[in-house]
């Protein structure tokens, strides 16, 4: 009996589709002809990770990477806040514990950068022995390009997983007093002043008000008045005309239509109050989805809209935080590491990403995936307000490095506000104590 | 008289350890180095290190650079670590007063006999045996203006919600009260020794003279349980005045910094900001502090002993 490709026996069809789901199953794409995934093995990497949802997916999967490369990865998870202290710490002294290091960009790259404690993997992408042929510059989103490169264009890190802020709004609290999804700023206040009933702890607005926490919802609407806080120059801009008329929509939203005690909020408290179901719209990054549809853990499943944040008096624009992973510059391990942050910015790890909710890849190739989008458990609204923000995505926090400070000064400031505290007579006492702390950083 | 010498053995040690001290003095000196490298590493290095980093100008990962008193200036200017420094004495004050006078009570009342005794003593030193960051969990869910429990028990006896730790001016009572919870037993305990070694005759005494509960207790039990009291206060004062778990786990300072005491912000400025000469510098005068606080109380102590030695 004669087989040729064309015409296969019943066995070798089976046998090549076998191959073919094998592939699959330990990530076909990366795994090209092209790129030498066994280079390395024997090598042991020590990847230190923030703990998230992000990171249980690729802790999850880890063994696929293991298989894939015969490297074998020590990898550590730990609380954002915990891990973010315990890098810097080490990496100050120049001898990390880690070779793989998963960074906050909206808070690390600039300390990242100014501590040069980032490989160059620039060389590395050009290098098809290391760098599956889809993974180009080109492919992720503008914001994450932004992040990942140093200011002299130098890729640092790879881009993981974008935090768009979109707005989760209650359908059932619109339709009950005849709204619809708001366009603008003005809008927005409209129907959350209209939606709040004390009487019936109901309230039209939610968002942090905690210290440090809430200045990211102040830079965001800040956006919408074509502002930053801080000018490309370094200079801080936060008492500007639009910095001072976002702090006052801040303060209304948060003191006319959001719940007593939310000065106190942090997304923990803003998403508690939400699933209660007596939260009009709730403005807060895109990753915390998941719970609102688990029965389990809310009362408002299948009640819930997702909507690209309003368009402000100059601009629609989505704050944009994110997360990247890279390799240390005092690695000795720095191609096999290079290799692992590859491997989790994967397309079939992206999917895994996506489609969990856990976070939203920056490569469009995985967005635009009719596949990776059937098989997202989240409601299509949220992907279609996450594709929309994509569009209208801004960076929301200054790329400096006294970030944390930045953060908390101003959020005091903002927590004085929902206090009652005049927001024009705060911005200037905050920026009056931030300045000079943005001097002493980059002096 | 003839005299009669005896050769003690014990008096010879020692008049040969005096005419000889130069030989065996040396021989010491193994036995004591271990203890003295272990106190130089763990106690004396750290503190000499802060000292130095105090008068440094250091950000992680930037250069470090001398700086003098530069820091010291910078904290005397500072309003926010002064307001961290009246957050820290209302919050200590507070949580030594309340689990004082609460303690007390409650040893007054588990010193006298009724059924069960045993079993509801056991009860409530349980807050105690809490891990401070669970208590912290819990009691923060129990705050929550919407869906706390203690809003709603507020509601059915007619009050309005509260904010308790949500808000600025609230937030300080609030903390001290889950640190009153956790506390009090302790200084119920300590009261309670006390009272199990006070004599019955003086009260025998007293009521034969015809004394009331009241004037038994001001004039009896309480100079007779003063050190116990003021042993309690030392503890009470140490372990509050250096609170962190509680009120980072709960507030992590806020809102705004109207619960931050000198610990959050001295955390906040080392391992958020990673300033670290400024956060050494903080460090250094809060060890200052607490060196004078524990020293006045020390006095005050002592001074208790000198005056009840002069009473017997």
């Amino acid at each position: 009996m004669t087989t040729s490709i064309l015409k296969p026996t019943r066995r070798q069809f089976l046998a090549a589709s076998a191959a073919i789901g094998g592939t699959a199953l330990i990530g076909g794409r990366p795994a090209s002809a092209a790129v030498d995934w066994k280079r390395f093995a024997g090598t042991t990497l020590d990847v230190n990770l923030v703990k998230s949802p992000r990171s249980e997916i690729i802790l999850k999967h880890l063994s696929e990477f293991e298989e894939l490369t015969g490297i074998k990865v020590n990898a550590e998870a730990t609380p954002e806040q915990q891990q973010r202290q315990k890098t810097v710490i080490e990496l100050s002294t120049g001898r990390p514990s880690f070779d793989v290091v998963h960074l906050s960009y909206h808070v690390q790259k600039r300390q990242f950068e100014k501590g040069g404690w980032l490989a160059d993997i620039s060389g590395f992408m050009k290098d098809p022995s290391l760098t599956d042929p889809s993974l180009v510059e080109g492919d992720f989103a503008e914001a994450g390009l932004l992040f990942a490169k140093d200011s002299d264009g130098t890729m640092r890190s790879l881009p993981f997983s974008v935090d768009y802020w979109i707005v989760y709004w209650n359908r059932e609290l619109f339709e009950k007093h005849g709204l619809s999804y708001p366009t603008s700023f003005d809008e927005l206040v409209a129907a959350a002043e209209k939606i709040t009933d004390p009487s019936s702890n109901t309230y039209g607005f939610v968002a942090r008000g905690l210290k440090n926490a809430n200045t990211p919802v102040w830079t965001s609407l800040m956006l919408g008045y074509g502002a930053t806080p801080i000018s490309a120059d370094g200079k801080v801009q936060a008492t500007s005309k639009e910095a001072v008329e976002a702090a006052k929509l801040y303060q209304r939203l948060m003191t006319k239509a959001a719940p007593p005690g939310v000065s106190g909020f942090n997304w923990a408290e803003a998403q508690s109050a939400f699933l209660q179901g007596r939260i009009g719209m709730w403005f807060d990054g895109v990753g915390f989805a998941p719970p609102i549809e688990d029965p389990q853990k809310s009362r408002v499943v299948g009640k819930v809209g997702y909507g690209v944040i309003p368009k402000g008096p100059a601009a629609q624009a989505a704050g944009t935080f994110g997360d990247g992973i890279g390799v240390v510059e005092a690695s000795t391990k720095k191609e096999a590491g290079y290799l692992f942050c590859q491997w989790v910015i994967s397309h079939d790890m992206g999917a895994r990403l996506l489609q969990a909710g856990a976070g939203v890849p920056y490569r469009q190739s995985i967005l635009e995936d009719a596949k990776v989008r059937e098989g997202v458990k989240m409601p299509g609204e949220w992907l279609d307000a996450v594709v929309a923000s994509g569009k209208v995505s801004r960076l929301a926090l200054p790329v400096i490095i006294p970030v944390t400070e930045f953060r908390d000064i101003y959020g005091v400031a903002l927590t004085n506000m929902i206090g009652g505290a005049d927001p024009e007579a705060e911005l200037k006492n905050a920026t009056a104590q931030f300045e000079p702390v943005l001097a002493r950083s980059e002096g | 008289m003839a005299s009669v010498s005896i050769d003690n053995p014990m008096t010879r040690g020692k008049q040969e350890k005096r005419s000889k001290p130069s030989r065996l003095a040396p021989n010491y000196w193994p036995f004591v180095l271990p203890a003295l490298i272990v106190i130089a590493a763990v106690i004396v290095f750290p503190w000499v290190f802060t000292l130095w980093m105090s008068v440094n100008s250091w950000t992680l990962g930037q250069p470090r650079v001398f700086a003098g008193f530069a820091n010291y200036v910078r904290l005397a200017q500072d309003a926010r670590f002064w307001e961290s420094l009246w957050h820290t004495a209302t919050y200590t004050v507070l949580s030594v007063i309340l689990p004082l006078f609460l303690g007390t009570l409650a040893a007054l009342v588990f010193d006298a006999k009724f059924p069960l005794r045993g079993f509801l003593r056991g009860v409530f030193v349980m807050p105690m045996m809490a891990t401070p960051v669970a208590v912290a969990l819990v009691w923060t869910m129990m705050y929550h203006p919407q869906l706390g429990v203690l809003n709603y028990l507020l509601s059915l006896v007619g009050l309005g919600p509260q904010e308790w730790i949500y808000n600025q001016s609230t937030v300080i009572p609030s903390l001290v009260l889950v640190e009153t919870w956790q506390w009090t037993p302790l200084v119920m305990l300590i009261v309670l020794g006390g009272l199990a070694a006070v004599p019955r005759e003086p009260y025998e005494s007293a009521e034969i003279d015809g004394a009331n509960a009241w004037q038994k207790f001001r004039y009896l039990t309480m100079p007779m349980i003063a050190p116990f009291l003021m042993i309690a206060v030392i503890i009470r004062s140490i372990d509050a005045v250096k609170s962190f778990d509680i009120i980072y786990a709960m507030t992590q300072g806020g809102p705004g910094t109207a619960s931050e005491t000198i610990n959050i912000y001295l955390y906040n400025t080392a391992f958020a900001y990673y300033d670290i000469g400024y956060g050494s510098a903080m460090a250094v005068v809060f060890f200052v502090i607490i060196v004078a606080l524990s020293f006045v109380l020390l006095m005050v102590r002592q001074r208790a002993n000198w005056s009840d030695v002069e009473n017997r």
